[in-house]
């Protein structure tokens, strides 16, 4: 009798294992200070999504997507939404977060305790490379100790030896501008203030009093383009305190150059980007599918689309299974996969053949499982956002 | 030279922004004083008010926009602003006549008051967020700059500059007029005198014929347009969101009671008080010493006395150092 019930238990098991459907979920901040990046961020990974299952070819299953609102700055909204999609949607995996902040709260209170790996398409905090992960958490975005690298040598190359430094005060605003503040120095500029400024206030005077103060050829606002970012833009464009902005990632978006006019035009910033084949196929892609190839879409399309060839990789949706298989999917050997070339990528799986996913964003997953980084360095002309170099 | 250099970065960067948020606060802080004043309570939906009436004024801007109205260099937004005025004070006048009313008949206490004010606040504030929405709003559609710092330099030949924004100008001409044309009421029309005489003695008044209701009525106006007055001035200088206007409340308070709350005067000079020394407290002197002290002498630290991260902080301190001072307020205002 007891044998019996162990091995129906074990057939059910079996069953819900090899026949049911694949969940990811989608936790991006569709609320929030970021707002105006994520619907196209989840119409990225969902474009892989469908990729998958129109291929016919992923052995698990169809796939579903499960989207939930990360905030990007609430960490108790953010755990309760992951709680929600891992105990009642039951998800496989989640794309996402997208704020550090909120990244690191979920995968320490939800992802941890539940074994599920998460992957990232756009948390760039520094902390989140050594942070004790088991191994499920992984980036398809650069930390931003490289990205901090990158925004010196642009500085350095550009001749801007002064620079002023304002953060949104958490944790990607402190990473970011600390990388920034270490590079700059150790490549010979001064950084002349490195000062917090908060999110959704009325009123940046003050701040943008204490920045002008301190001078220096070029502000550096490492915030959040829908919210205090650009309320320092603004306030400094008013006092006349700085004419040139250098953007990092937060603040690149085509809703900024739009609100703040004329003034941005000149400044510069970064954002990840490739000049790989794989980004222009994207961006057709996501042009047939009707939304725009924003900052970090690719990676979003990356991280899903990493996620399910691993599942495949392990024949199992199983996080435990299938994290080990993340890496080796993402690099060498094996054959190039652009995006748009899953069905291939199930086929080669299939026959055993090795292949390295480059993706939309020339995906290379180094140390603990991120991005090694390419950057598009963006310059504002006419009041958009162009890219006049790669890094 | 130097001087000049150092009094144009303080008026850049201290005077003319702390003169506008401090006109902004002053026109806040009389509608908190006025209520204060006739109803003997303190109203916190006074700033869920003014964010009330700046929505309406920035949905009739859309719509006059749409067909193509504009005012020249000047914000759209002052044209209907009329219209949003009027539809703040019929929001007064229904709060009144279905919250505040009921518990004046029953002569409820001040305390009463006080939290029935903060379920209307809840309430406004959910009310907005349902008609307009969470997110920031920029409806400022004039000529943003008088003249630019960049301007100024290139005429004085200063390596120092400030600039005036049109809405600055806009705001501190408002208020000052708005302010004349308050206390002119209060002070010499029949009916400012009747208010007067109610806030001071509600039992004299009564018994010299005034009508409470009308008094109370005739507040709730004045507050209900002084309101709105605030709210969009205070939108088209810096920007519209709907959760900055409780974060205002703090200021506002202070400005009301450090003046002496209940005294108009006060009210106004609070708030000027109150703006001024946020910014003061706050400021990097670093380069302003660097011209006013003799060569060489300049100092190489930022000179500040508080982060601008405790600007609040400021208006919390000035408030607790004039409750245990001077309970009354510069102005002797009532005791709260």
């Amino acid at each position: 009798m007891k044998k019996l019930f162990t091995t129906l238990l074990a057939l059910c098991l079996l069953n819900t294992a090899s026949f049911s459907d694949v969940k990811v979920g989608i936790i991006l901040g569709f609320t929030g200070p970021i707002e105006s990046l994520t619907p196209d961020m989840a119409a990225g990974a969902e474009l892989a999504i469908e990729e998958v299952n129109k291929s016919n070819h992923f052995s698990l299953g169809k796939v579903s997507a499960v989207r939930a609102d990360s905030t990007c700055i609430d960490s108790s909204a953010a755990t309760a939404a992951a709680e929600r999609l891992i105990t009642s949607d039951k998800v496989n995996g989640i794309m996402g977060a997208d704020c550090s902040g909120v990244t690191t709260a979920i995968l320490q209170q939800v992802a941890l305790a539940n074994g599920v790996v998460m992957i990232s398409p756009s948390a760039t905090s520094p902390a989140l490379s050594t942070v004790e992960d088991n191994n499920l958490f992984f980036r398809t975005a650069p930390s931003d100790a490289r990205q901090g690298q990158v925004v010196a040598d642009i500085l350095k190359d550009m001749g801007l030896k002064n620079i002023a430094i304002s953060y949104v005060n958490n944790d990607y605003g402190k990473g970011l501008a600390a990388s920034i503040e270490t590079n700059h120095k150790a490549a010979g500029g001064k950084v002349t203030i490195s000062a917090p400024h908060e999110d959704d206030k009325g009123d940046y005077s003050a701040e943008v009093g204490a920045l002008a103060q301190a001078g220096g050829d070029i502000l550096v606002v490492a915030g959040y383009l829908n919210s205090g970012g650009k309320g320092i833009i603004q306030a400094s464009l008013d006092a006349g305190a700085f004419d040139q902005f250098f953007l990092p990632d937060g603040m690149i978006g085509e809703s900024l150059p739009k609100d703040i006019g004329s003034g941005l035009n000149g400044s510069i910033g970064t954002v990840p980007g490739t000049d790989s084949p794989g980004d222009k196929k994207f961006e057709e892609m996501a042009e047939a599918a009707g939304f725009k190839k924003g900052p970090f879409a690719g990676e979003s399309y990356d991280a899903a689309a990493l996620m399910l060839l691993a599942m495949e990789a392990a024949k199992s949706s199983d996080s435990q299974k299938y994290k080990s298989k993340i890496m080796d999917i993402a690099n060498a050997p094996g054959e190039k996969i652009y995006p748009g070339e899953l069905k291939k990528a199930f086929h080669l799986i299939m026959e055993g053949k090795d292949i390295d996913y480059v993706g939309a964003t020339a995906v290379e997953l180094i140390g603990p499982g991120e991005s090694a980084g390419n950057y598009r360095q963006i310059e504002v002309k006419g009041g958009k956002n162009e890219t006049v170099a790669f890094r | 030279m130097d001087y000049l250099n150092a009094l144009a970065l303080i008026t850049n960067y201290i005077l003319l922004p702390g003169l506008t948020y401090g006109s902004q606060l002053a026109l806040g802080a009389l509608g908190v004083t006025l209520i204060y004043a006739v109803l003997r309570f303190s109203n916190f939906a006074h700033g869920e008010i003014m964010s009330f009436g700046t929505m309406v004024c920035i949905l009739f801007t859309w719509l006059g926009q749409s067909y193509g109205i504009n005012f020249g260099f000047l914000p759209t937004a002052l044209l209907f602003l009329p219209i949003a005025i009027l539809f703040s004070v019929i929001y007064c006048i229904l709060l009144e006549r279905i919250v505040f009313y009921y518990y004046r008949t029953k002569k409820s206490d001040p305390i009463v008051f006080l939290i029935a004010s903060i379920g209307v606040m809840f309430f406004t504030a959910g009310l907005i967020r349902f008609i307009i929405g969470p997110s920031d709003q920029s409806f400022n559609d004039g000529v943003r700059f008088l003249f630019t710092v960049r301007d100024f330099k290139n005429f004085t030949g200063l390596n120092e500059g400030f600039g005036l924004k049109t809405t600055q100008a806009i705001t501190v001409i408002t208020t000052i007029a708005l302010c004349f044309l308050l206390f002119w009421f209060l002070n010499k029309t029949r009916t400012g005198k009747s208010m007067r005489a109610f806030s001071d003695n509600e039992d004299l008044a009564l018994l010299s014929g005034i009508d409470p209701n009308k008094v109370v009525l005739l507040t709730w106006v004045i507050a209900g347009g002084l309101a709105t007055f605030a709210g969009v001035l205070y939108g088209l200088d810096k920007v519209y969101k709907p959760f900055i206007f409780l974060q205002m409340l703090l200021p506002i308070f202070s400005a009301a009671i450090v003046g002496g709350v209940g005294n108009p005067l006060g009210a106004f000079v609070g708030g000027y008080i109150i703006a001024l020394s946020e910014l003061f407290v706050t400021f990097a002197y670093k380069k302003v010493l660097g011209y006013i002290l003799p060569e060489g002498l300049g100092p190489d630290s930022m000179m500040q006395f508080l982060s601008t991260d405790y600007k609040f902080a400021v208006s919390f301190i000035i408030l607790v150092i004039v409750l245990i001072i001077r309970p009354t307020g510069i102005f002797s205002g009532k005791t709260l």
